[in-house]
């Protein structure tokens, strides 16, 4: 009786590999590139990971209308990881084994993560369009590994930067708001700003979120001489901050973050605000590119573009566009065309550094001035730029 | 030197606050023995209704000390209308009930006062304009102390003295403090125990209306969720001093805002609050019932 049934088990076994092989034959016959796009998509962090999806969806369509990409038609294969780092591995292992050429993914850092190892064995060129790890490209450990989202650490990178060469401060107070968010900027300024040795951290202090005031912090950052203060937070705390520091007729300079890049902050600090520097995301409103392929996704999917949408676009345009100038699939050849062409995406031209991040991608810095923030002029920017 | 005084006054400022704010829970549990955890709410709305009138005046062109008066005052009676209304619809059907039954439905109240504020203004935070008078004489004394605390420091001292004036020497004084010793006796002896609980909750909802307008003004932004932190650390304060006691619940809040003031300026705002509240454990091991409680025997 046991034998017969394992006998039965085998025989099945046989006729389904027969029919997938049968079907799998004229498929493979046809030549396709195939674009892997792994992520979340379905779950809690679905919303993160279904904007790539699509954007892949998108692109692929628009490069298949003209022709295709080396005459062959580009081909989406999906797979789900639910941003779980346990399920990237078989997510990984699925997409190699169905022969993806590149991959779009993953969008979670932990999930990513994970799921490099496997690629990289494979020999095949990822790039995420959300995961903002900052390991993940400084390490060096995924040569293969691309992104065209900023790493956690740029905006603290810009600030300090942009604190230290611009401004040419040499005494600066960090303040966070004890949040993962506000501390994780303020830990990766101060490690910056100590590791250039060009200013000193005076002060460095988490303060409480909605205290009733905050003169005694001020007090301390006047006492203590800075020149400027790097806060990171959000704009309630900031405002309220900065607005005891001109109450005390400090003019101490205020440099934040994109949580502060808010027209609230505008608005509650009123004259305060005037002067305070706050880094947030490049403004992409009036790239063309952008506005086409929302208005694509809005005719094709009738939803809004979502989280990541414009990054996963830039990412599949900037991998098919590779394998295209490289005229090959091949691991090296991809990963020098990335390295070496620009692309135009609806985030601007972009083209990748030596460690996988994306040129031209992430944040410029923003003053208020007359009630409105204004981008620093480009000129002032670029001399950080030079100086990196 | 300098350094500590700005600490110290600092720690002053906002010692004071803590002190208007404590004032009405320490006067309300000393009559009724009730945690009303409402109050921080109606020092949230006191600094609504300072910021809608003033919005509106500021509006029709007015401007300089009439907009803050007419605002405060505005504030102040609005506040008290809230403070007597929580109290009447709350906590007076439950005077009879088991004494976790109105300490819910004060929990209950402060939710509720919250959220509709929340509903019928914003969840964003707003600005506050800036009422308090620049006053230039201050300037000669350097930075070390600013137009808006020292106003601060005047209004809740003369506040804190027409209270005692108010609890020491008129009628209503002396009945508050009869209820407060025995409420059933008050009211044999022709004492209006529920007239005396309502002054109790106005006079409470109005120290936090003034509160809550010079804090807005000092810090210059309000949301509906102000009201809670300020609350649970006047509520500290009180407990500091010792329930009940309003000398107690004054020395409290100073001791509150000078430790957080000075845990600040001389170790770390990091630990604004665990020194804050190392204290509170330390003094409450020490004396069970606050720095000024009396240690009550149970009322029968």
């Amino acid at each position: 009786m046991k034998t017969r049934l394992s006998g039965r088990v085998f025989l099945s076994w046989l006729i389904i590999a027969g029919l997938t092989g049968l079907f799998a034959g004229p498929a493979a016959a046809a030549e396709t590139i195939k674009l892997g796009v792994a992520g979340s998509h379905s779950g809690d962090l679905a919303s993160y990971g279904l904007p790539t999806k699509r954007a892949a969806e998108l692109v692929a369509k628009e490069f298949n209308a003209k022709g295709g990409v080396l005459g062959k038609k580009v081909e989406i294969l999906a797979e789900d990881d639910v941003c779980k780092p346990e399920l990237a591995t078989n997510t990984a292992t699925k997409l190699v084994s169905r022969g993806a050429h590149v991959v779009l993914g993953h969008i979670c850092s932990g999930a990513t993560k994970t799921a490099l190892g496997i690629y990289k064995d494979a020999g095949i060129v990822t790039m995420s369009s959300s995961a903002t790890n900052p390991e993940l490209t400084q390490s060096g450990k995924y040569p293969n590994f691309f992104r065209t989202i900023a790493s956690d650490d740029a905006q603290a990178k810009l600030d300090t930067d942009f604190a230290m060469d611009v401004l040419k401060v040499k005494k600066i107070a960090i303040l966070h708001d004890k949040g993962d968010y506000g501390k994780g900027l303020a830990e990766f300024a101060r490690t910056f700003i100590e590791a250039s040795k060009k200013a000193q951290v005076v002060v460095f202090e988490g303060i409480t979120p909605g205290a009733v005031d905050y003169s005694a912090v001020v007090n301390k950052i006047k006492q203590s001489g800075a020149e400027a203060v790097i806060y990171g937070g959000y704009h309630p705390e900031a405002s309220s901050i900065v607005i005891q520091m001109r109450k005390k007729k400090m003019g101490t300079l205020f440099i934040s973050d994109d949580g502060v890049k808010d027209d609230t902050f505008i608005k509650v600090a009123g004259k305060a605000a005037e002067g305070v520097y706050a880094s947030g995301p490049k403004d992409t409103t009036k790239n063309p590119l952008a506005i086409a392929a929302i208005a694509a996704n809005k005719s094709t999917y009738n939803t809004d573009p979502g989280a990541f949408f414009l990054n996963g676009y830039a990412a599949a345009q900037a991998l098919l566009n590779a394998i295209q100038k490289a005229k090959s699939t091949k691991y090296e050849a991809v990963a020098k065309a990335l390295r070496t062409y620009p692309v135009d995406t609806p985030l601007g031209k972009i083209k990748f550094d030596k460690k996988g991040d994306a040129i031209g991608v992430g944040f410029s810095m923003y003053q208020v001035r007359n009630g409105i923030y204004v981008e620093v002029p480009a000129a002032v920017t670029a001399k950080v730029k030079k100086k990196k | 030197m300098d350094y500590f005084l700005e600490l110290f006054l600092g720690g002053l400022t906002r010692g004071s606050i803590y002190a208007l704010i404590a004032l009405g829970y320490t006067m309300v549990y000393g009559i009724i023995e009730l945690i009303n955890f409402a109050h921080g709410e109606i020092y949230m709305i006191g600094a609504f209704t300072a910021l809608i009138v003033s919005s509106v005046l500021a509006f029709a062109g007015m401007s300089g000390p009439s907009v803050l008066f007419l605002a405060a005052s505005v504030a102040i009676i609005y506040s008290a209308a809230y403070g007597f209304t929580v109290e009447k619809i709350a906590y007076k059907p439950l005077r009879q009930a088991p004494r976790l039954s109105p300490l819910i439905s004060a929990i209950g109240m402060s939710i509720f006062l919250q959220n509709y504020v929340m509903l019928a203004q914003t969840s964003d935070f707003l600005p506050f304009p800036s009422l308090l008078p620049e006053l230039t004489f201050l300037e000669k004394y350097g930075l070390k102390i600013g137009s808006s605390e020292f106003i601060i420091l005047v209004t809740t001292a003369v506040s804190m003295v027409l209270l005692m004036l108010l609890i020491k020497f008129t009628k209503m004084g002396k009945a508050m403090r009869a209820t407060a010793q025995d409420r059933n006796m008050a009211m044999l002896v022709g004492v209006d125990v529920n007239r005396t609980i309502s002054y109790t909750f106005i006079i409470g909802s109005v120290l936090a209306a003034i509160g809550g307008v010079l804090i807005a003004s000092h810090i210059g932004r309000i949301n509906f969720y102000i009201g809670f932190i300020a609350g649970i650390k006047a509520f500290t304060a009180a407990v500091l001093g010792g329930i009940g006691s309003i000398p107690g619940a004054v020395l409290g809040a100073f001791i509150l805002g000078w430790t957080e003031s000075f845990a600040t300026g001389y170790v770390s705002s990091d630990y604004e609050d665990v020194f804050a509240f190392v204290l509170l454990v330390l003094i409450l091991i020490v004396r069970p019932s606050g720095l000024l409680g009396r240690s009550t025997v149970q009322k029968v």
